[in-house]
């Protein structure tokens, strides 16, 4: 794709004004890091709050009387159980029960919830929906709107000094609140393993909006490339690298994404595309031939995606999906697939990097303790 | 001192005819952006221009270190095995890569000097 058919945010000025390099990223020109370097942007969001454009991101709206019901049909997860105002992780499927796209959906009112899709899937997402469940219910995008993510552990002090009702948030919450006469929608999440907050604004507030919040001073720019490291650190999913439409959530270990009322025994088991794969896999682990594991290489050496996994001195047994070394661990970690058999904690594999084993560790996730705020 | 560069953005100094000292150059530890670990080639190998001799990884992207002259390498920088921002902070001081002996001293010819190597990064 040529750089005259890349879309730009409504940040484009904005990152060029601040020296971001930027790169071609799910169809948009996005910063992937500024002057200061994705090793400081990651470490300054860590201590401090990194502000990321993600304007990148599909918002859309999805109203109607029937509208957790229908997006049950499309999704394993609880639906018409979430609150108001709460916001949880979903899943699309296929009729495979493979992931289609993770996203974040929010219960704005009884018949109304507003959704975060990945942008390189977002207009997928959109006709997928359309197709399935756009006579029961209206599917608005929101193409105007700007997101901005504030992540780290001075979010919430440098937010609160512009927008005060932010503080009475928590974890995995959202409100409808203005800044200025703005409408913003923030709630606050953030994929980085911080505490943080989404913020979507009205596009052509955006960059008032982001220079504001870059004039507190714990508050600096940060690029893609820091927000990737610090999803890895997170323990958390890239869409199309270690998740994608040939993986299902038990192998992707996101049953915890699936709520037992949607589960076999469940009020509302099932119904969801690929259903009678998922809930088997569930039901019997022994079933699935891979799994997601979080890995640590026992050498300073990074090991990245596409990378082999070998059994320890021996055959091809799996592949690494996402891997680097970890800013703020000093040390390679990576999320991979293996045979359930070698999925354990602790069990020892080698990674074949440029052909030399390195050997690795099987991992918990997350690598990092995230520290959300839960009130 | 002098120093000329390859296509393939190494620098190479061989001021001292005993053996020539390689690194990265300025323009490509910025592009790299934070290096994070380097592969150096191994002491008493011989190479051939063009050939991989290590890998320089950053935090997003691993590239391939090419040799820039044919001959042997005779010394490798343990400092930057050790601390590999040093190709950052002086890529063309304490960040060198590794020290090689040339085979074919005429090679050198075939490389860029500093006004060719500047117009070639613009281009």
């Amino acid at each position: 794709m040529s750089d005259t058919a890349l879309l730009t945010t409504p940040l484009a000025g904005l990152h060029q004004e601040l020296g971001a390099r930027m790169v071609p990223f799910a169809g948009y020109q996005m910063p992937v890091q500024y002057p200061a370097g994705l090793m400081a942007e990651h470490l300054h969001t860590r201590e401090h709050a990194g502000l990321f454009d993600v304007s990148h991101m599909g918002q859309l709206r999805i109203k109607g009387a029937d509208a957790a019901a229908a997006l049950e049909t499309l999704m394993p997860v609880d639906v018409a159980g979430l609150g108001l105002g709460k916001q949880r992780y979903g899943l699309l499927l296929n009729d495979a029960g493979g992931i289609i796209d993770d996203l974040m959906f929010l219960r704005e009112a009884d018949d109304v919830f507003f959704l975060i899709v990945n942008g390189a899937c977002k207009l997928g997402d959109i006709a997928h929906m359309r197709e399935k469940i756009g006579a029961r219910c209206t599917i608005e995008t929101l193409p105007e709107q700007g997101l901005l993510a504030l992540q780290g552990p001075q979010a919430a002090a440098a937010l609160a000094r512009l927008v005060p009702a932010v503080e009475q948030l928590v974890f995995m919450n959202g409100i409808h609140t203005d800044w200025q006469g703005t409408p913003l929608f923030i709630t606050r999440s953030g994929y980085t393993g911080e505490d943080g907050f989404e913020i979507s604004v009205p596009g052509d507030r955006a960059e008032a909006l982001a220079r504001a919040l870059l004039a507190q001073p714990e508050v600096k720019p940060v690029g893609l490339g820091a927000r990737n490291s610090l999803r890895l650190e997170a323990g958390l999913c890239l869409y199309g690298n270690d998740i994608d439409a040939t993986t299902t959530p038990p192998e992707a270990g996101l049953n915890w994404a699936i709520q037992k009322v949607r589960r076999s025994g469940g009020e509302r088991a099932g119904g969801f595309p690929g259903a009678d794969k998922v809930l088997a896999q569930i039901a019997d682990p022994a079933t699935l031939t891979r799994k997601r594991v979080g890995l640590v290489a026992l050498e300073r050496v990074p090991v990245r995606e596409h990378t082999p996994l070998h059994e320890a001195g021996g055959a091809a047994i799996g592949t690494i999906t996402s891997g680097l070394l970890a800013p703020s661990l000093g040390k390679p970690i990576a999320l991979g697939y293996l045979p359930p058999a070698f999925a354990a904690v602790g069990t020892r594999v080698d990674a074949l990097v440029r052909g030399k084993p390195v050997p690795m560790e099987v991992a918990a996730t997350p690598f990092l303790a995230p520290r959300y705020h839960r009130g | 001192m002098s120093i000329k560069y390859s296509k393939d953005h190494e620098w190479v100094d061989s001021s001292n005819a005993a053996a020539a000292i390689v690194g990265i150059t300025a323009h490509a530890q910025d592009a790299l952006g934070d290096v994070v670990f380097v592969d150096l080639p191994e002491v008493g190998k011989t190479y051939a221009a063009g050939d991989v001799a290590g890998v320089v990884e950053s935090v997003k992207a691993a590239s391939d270190i090419y040799m820039p002259v044919s001959g042997e390498v005779v010394e490798v920088n343990e400092q930057l095995r050790e601390n590999p921002s040093l190709a950052n902070t002086d890529p063309t001081g304490a960040g060198w890569f590794f020290k090689v002996k040339l085979s074919q001293a005429d090679e050198l010819a075939g490389l860029l000097d500093e006004a060719a190597y500047q117009d070639f990064t613009k281009a």
